[in-house]
Parts: structure tokens; C-alpha cells; sequence
């Protein structure tokens, strides 16, 4: 069984966001990354995966990124941390990513002659929340796709999986291989052990040449939004004022 | 050329607001472009209802695509219809829904269509220059981006509540296209529902949310939310640690790990505002916030405060709304 997890390398949740002056990329002064929350929950349910089958299970994890100028930008280190939760080896492309079709495009390119069985993708990086990348690899290898995924179990070479859908979710039944983007649920967060962290020192990451197909969409700019002002202070025994506002915007 | 396409997505062939949005966000943009709007319905079959709907909506043409392997949502195959036929009437400008289906098409559509893609866009594409260029909300809407291409097919996804659903009735006519899926679009098969909301407006979806955090202290006291989201209208939701420890059920959290909304109105009782529990929610239109701590960083991001203990604020802001209600109504 052969998974591959693709995780983004994104600034801390916790970042002030700020960008360049010409508002065309972030500033990247200072910030921290991070591997991208929702790739957390791939990462740890293929552990899992292995953990129940060692010998059997082996996990790829990829990035499309390079490495920032900084300690705390450094895609190679994300990784690291990824194989430290007892992963086989990580793969880093090395490309600047610009949007999520040329992304889409280099990790489909890896994996097409690969026979993944399973290809796992978070369900938005918390950068540019796009939603993007899974789609797009599992339309350029043809594969299924399963989106919002919150769980996987398999059994006989299938997949039954759940996804959130409006008002619930929906249950699915689905051969291998096949492309699925995860949602809370999927697994529970883990956090590496010191054994895991030594031995993902020792484990093979490659860094590969991008073959790449050229992006479709480019950022034209960045903003911050707009400032809020001051909040308007509603005295508990006015509050009246309040719905007489809200009503007024035609919020009542 | 030829028109701009949304997809007329049916639950249970009732339309959702999601399509109303897209539909409304594609008159705008076919409006601007000069070209006719046409909605397409996928599914195993449909009602005139749904085409009514469209037209009300600004649709001048409702193309249906119906066979019994569409009869539930598969992505691939849905996906697969769509890129049929925006290849068989060379159709450049696509929008699809915000929501949960809308946003696992649109990716497979745009690499079947060799499509250029924005997701999430909060106004319809302006041109600039030799391309188009548009607004989305970024870094957990901590940034705004503006995307650009000068890629054709263009396919754009609208952010939820982004478009208010205005009507805008054309004439229309219905056409049938002709789609078999094949069965490597079939491999996943939807096997059954479970519903957690069959009785309230999905979080999603809804126009007013009020939601509360471990400042209620316990379950047991969830009877004023309850009854302040009644009086309103509104959806219940929850902060992240409410939901892990069981007080309120998962599907109601939201924030940087759960369900990301913009209401128009967003009303937070005991909730600190943690940056990850805002992630979810500041784009909310408005945001009212109670707490009893002045300090709490929700404050920094509402539009009204209300310092104060939740359990005598809520049930008197209830009070205060059923009393506005009862004058209002004749
Ligand atoms: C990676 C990561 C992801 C996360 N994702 C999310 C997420 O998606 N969503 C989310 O919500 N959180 C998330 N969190 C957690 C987040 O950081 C906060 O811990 C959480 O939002 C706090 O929840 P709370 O505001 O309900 O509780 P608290 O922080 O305990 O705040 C309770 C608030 O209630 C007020 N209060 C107390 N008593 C009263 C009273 N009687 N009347 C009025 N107010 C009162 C207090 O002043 C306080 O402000 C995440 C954290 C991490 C690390
Ligand atoms: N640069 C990247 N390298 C590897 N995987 C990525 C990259 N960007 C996005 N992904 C994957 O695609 C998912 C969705 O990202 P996005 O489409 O950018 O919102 C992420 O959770 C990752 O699993």
C-alpha cells in the first residue's frame, strides 16, 4: 500500500499577516511556517496506517516549495517534522509555488507512474484557502476524487469513507486508488516523539527539478481588508438602541 | 463566447441559496460581458420549478443534463457533464456554487476544460488589460488577493454571501443535453446520508448565526443561544473547545479548523476570539459580541460590543428583539 500525503508549507495561524509594499507577495520577515493544519490530519491518519501495518504501508510526504531564507521558512524542516510521526520519505519539488494548477500539475507529474493507492491532500492551505490543488491532481490522473473527507477505513483493497456535506454527511464507497482531501475527523492531531524526531533525521528526502506546466492564475495584489474602527458599546440595559441598529440594516 | 454558465445546483431538487448567489453573480458578469446568462441542472431529473427559478434569477436558457447515473452527487461524473459541455458550445465564462459540491467540481472542471480557476471571489471579474481580474478573501481573512488571468475558459466560484440573491426575471427556454457518464466516473458510489441538521438552516447557508463559547460554562445552559438564534431566525454554532469536549455537537464549530462563514450577522456570547476561532468568522457583514471580560480580543473585530454577563445580556437581548417583533408586525 503506497500513500502519498502533499502538504503546504503556510505561515503560522497566529501570523500577523503583512505584505510587500507593492502589495505583490507576503512579507515574509519574521514569520513563521508551518505545516498546513489541515495536512495535520493526513499526516497523522496515514501514520496510523502504518502503525497498523508496518511492513506493508509506506508514505511518501511532498511539498512544492523552496526553502526560505530563514530557520523559520524552511520547507525542508516542515518535513522532516512530517516523517518524524514515523513516515518513509519526503519529497520536495522544488519550485516557488504560484497557483494552484502549475502546483497540481508537478504533483501529478511525480505521482503518475508511481501506483499510489492512496493520495492525500488537506482541504484548503490556510494561506491562500484555495481548495484547489486535490481536484485538480485527482482530474489529471483521471482518479476519484473525495472531498471534505472527515474518515477512511479500508478493507479489501476498497475504501469506505465519509464527507461533509450540507446539513450532514455522506457516505462512500470507493476503490483504490483514489484522491481524497481532508476535513476534521479524519484523525486525531499528533505531535512527534523524540525517537520519531531522531529517526526522521536519517530518512531520504529528495529534492527534485520542477517539470512544470506554467501557471494559469497569477496574485495581481495583495490588501490587508479594511481596518474595523472602534467597536459601538451597547450598555447592557440599552439594548434596545442595539435592535432598533440591527433593524435599521435590516438584520431583524 | 456564446454565455456565461452557472450550475443550478438542487438538493432534493429544491434550489439552494448558493446558486441563487451564483446566479445572481452571473447576470452581474454576463451583463458586463454583453452575453446571455444559461443555468444548467444536472441530476436524474428535474422539475420546471427549477427552471422557473432560473429564469427569476436571470436565466435566459436552462440547459438540463439528465440521466439515472446523475441521480446522486459522484464529483468526477458531474464534473465530467460539465466539461462536455462547456467544450461542446465553447463556453468561456463558468460559475459554480459556493458550496460544499460547487467547490470539489470546480477544480476537475477547470483541468477537464483547460480552464483558468479563482475560487471564493467576492465581486464578479472586472477586465484589465488583456485578461480579468477579481477579489478573494486569503490568509484566513487576515488578507484580501486580487487574482488575475488571461486564461480562457475563465471559472469562478462565489464566496458565500458575497451576492445577495436578486432577481431578475428573462424569458427562458429549456434545452436537453446529451450526457452518459462512463463508469470510471462512477467508481466512488455515495452509499447513504446522515443528516445532523434536517430541521434548522444549514450553518452555511445561513444569513444569521449566534454562537457561544466556554464562557456559558456547561451544556445545561445553552437554552438562551437557543433561544436568541429562535427569535432571530438564526443557525447555532460554537467555538472549537465546546465542541471537543462535547457540549455542542462537531458540526457546529467553527473557526480556522471547522466551518468558515460570513453572515451578514454574527452574534458571539463567551467567546474569547482566539485568532484561529476568528479565521472562521470575521468576514461576517456584522459582528455583535458579548463578553464580560472588556479585554477580550473579539472586541478588536466587532461592529457592536456589549460588555456584560452573558446569562443576564443574552435573555434580555432575546426579550429586547421579541418586544421589537411584536411592535413591527401589524
Ligand atoms: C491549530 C489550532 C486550530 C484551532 N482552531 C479553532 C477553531 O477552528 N475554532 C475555534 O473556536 N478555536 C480554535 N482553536 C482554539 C482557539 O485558539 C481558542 O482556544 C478557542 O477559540 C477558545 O474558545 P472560547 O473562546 O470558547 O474559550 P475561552 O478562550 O476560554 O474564552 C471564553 C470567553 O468567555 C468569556 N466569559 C466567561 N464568562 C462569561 C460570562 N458569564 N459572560 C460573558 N462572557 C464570559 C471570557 O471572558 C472569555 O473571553 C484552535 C487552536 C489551534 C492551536
Ligand atoms: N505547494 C504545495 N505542495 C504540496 N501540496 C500542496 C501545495 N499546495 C497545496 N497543497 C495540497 O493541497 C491542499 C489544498 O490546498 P489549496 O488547493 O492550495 O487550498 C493542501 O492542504 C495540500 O494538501
Amino acid at each position: 500500500m503506497k500513500i502519498l500525503c502533499s502538504i503546504s508549507h503556510v505561515p503560522d495561524t497566529t501570523t500577523r499577516i503583512q505584505f510587500t509594499p507593492d502589495g505583490s507577495a507576503l512579507d515574509r520577515n519574521g514569520v513563521t511556517f508551518i505545516v498546513n493544519p489541515y495536512d495535520d490530519f493526513i499526516l497523522a491518519r496515514a501514520a496510523e496506517l502504518k502503525e497498523k501495518n508496518p511492513s506493508e504501508v509506506h508514505v511518501t510526504v511532498l511539498c512544492v516549495g523552496k526553502n526560505g531564507s530563514s530557520s523559520t521558512d524552511s520547507v525542508d524542516a516542515n518535513l522532516r517534522k512530517a516523517l518524524a510521526l514515523g513516515l518513509d520519505e519526503a519529497v520536495r519539488i522544488d519550485a516557488e509555488p504560484v497557483d494552484a494548477f502549475s502546483v497540481a500539475s508537478l504533483i501529478a507529474d511525480y505521482a503518475k507512474d508511481k501506483a499510489f493507492d492512496l493520495l492525500f491532500f488537506g482541504k484548503e492551505s490556510i494561506d491562500y484557502n484555495g481548495s484547489q490543488v486535490p481536484g485538480m491532481v485527482a482530474a489529471l490522473l483521471d482518479l476519484p476524487f473525495i472531498s471534505y473527507a472527515t474518515s477512511i477505513e479500508l478493507e479489501n483493497g476498497a475504501a469506505r469513507l465519509t464527507r461533509e456535506i450540507t446539513g450532514g454527511k455522506e457516505i462512500i464507497e470507493c476503490p483504490l486508488p483514489l484522491v481524497l482531501s481532508a476535513q476534521k475527523g479524519l484523525a486525531e492531531w499528533r505531535i512527534p516523539n523524540v525517537r520519531g524526531i531522531m529517526q526522521a533525521k536519517s530518512k531520504p528526502l529528495h529534492v527534485l527539478a520542477p517539470t512544470g506546466a506554467s501557471p494559469r492564475v497569477r496574485t495581481w495584489k495583495h490588501e490587508l481588508p479594511p481596518a474595523k474602527g472602534s467597536f459601538k458599546k451597547v450598555e447592557p440595559d440599552r439594548l434596545q438602541d442595539l435592535v432598533q441598529e440591527l433593524a435599521n440594516k435590516g438584520l431583524i | 463566447m456564446s454565455a456565461v454558465l452557472v450550475w443550478v445546483e438542487t438538493t432534493e431538487g429544491r434550489v439552494r441559496k448558493p446558486s441563487l448567489e451564483a446566479l445572481t453573480a452571473g447576470r452581474q458578469w454576463a451583463d458586463a460581458l454583453g452575453l446571455p446568462l444559461w443555468g444548467v441542472v444536472l441530476g436524474a431529473e428535474t422539475s420546471s420549478e427549477v427552471s422557473a427559478i432560473a429564469g427569476e434569477y436571470g436565466a435566459e436558457k436552462l440547459i438540463r443534463i439528465l440521466s439515472p447515473e446523475l441521480r446522486s452527487f459522484v464529483v468526477n461524473a458531474y464534473a465530467r457533464a460539465l466539461s462536455a459541455l462547456v467544450r461542446e458550445k465553447n463556453i468561456s465564462y463558468v460559475i459554480l456554487p459556493q458550496s460544499y459540491d460547487g467547490k470539489a467540481v470546480a477544480p476537475l472542471l477547470a483541468i477537464w476544460t483547460d480552464a483558468a480557476l479563482f475560487s471564493g471571489i467576492t465581486q464578479i471579474p472586472e477586465k484589465e488589460g488583456k485578461g480579468f481580474r477579481a477579489r478573494r478573501i486569503a490568509y484566513s481573512n487576515k488578507g484580501i488577493e486580487w487574482v488575475y488571468t488571461e486564461h480562457l475558459p475563465l471559472i469562478v466560484t462565489t464566496k458565500a454571501n458575497s451576492f445577495i440573491p436578486t432577481k431578475s426575471p428573462r424569458k427562458w427556454v429549456e434545452e436537453d443535453f446529451a450526457f452518459t457518464p462512463d463508469a470510471r466516473d462512477l467508481r466512488a458510489k455515495p452509499v447513504g446520508v446522515e443528516k445532523v441538521t434536517t430541521d434548522k438552516i444549514p450553518l452555511t447557508e445561513a444569513e444569521v448565526v449566534v454562537s457561544a463559547g466556554r464562557g456559558l460554562k456547561g451544556p445545561e445552559n445553552w437554552k438562551i443561544i437557543e433561544e436568541l438564534a429562535q427569535v432571530l431566525g438564526a443557525a447555532t454554532a460554537c467555538s472549537k473547545p465546546v465542541a471537543d469536549v462535547g457540549w455542542r455537537p462537531h458540526h457546529e464549530h467553527v473557526g480556522q479548523t471547522g466551518i468558515q462563514i460570513s453572515p451578514n450577522l454574527y452574534i458571539a456570547v463567551g467567546i474569547s476570539g482566539a485568532i484561529q476561532h476568528l479565521a472562521g468568522v470575521a468576514s461576517s457583514k456584522n459582528i455583535v459580541v458579548i463578553n464580560n471580560d472588556p479585554e477580550a480580543p473579539f472586541f478588536k473585530v466587532a461592529d457592536y460590543g456589549i460588555v456584560g454577563d452573558a446569562f443576564e445580556v443574552v435573555p434580555r437581548l432575546t426579550e429586547a428583539i421579541r418586544n421589537y417583533k411584536a411592535q413591527h408586525s401589524s
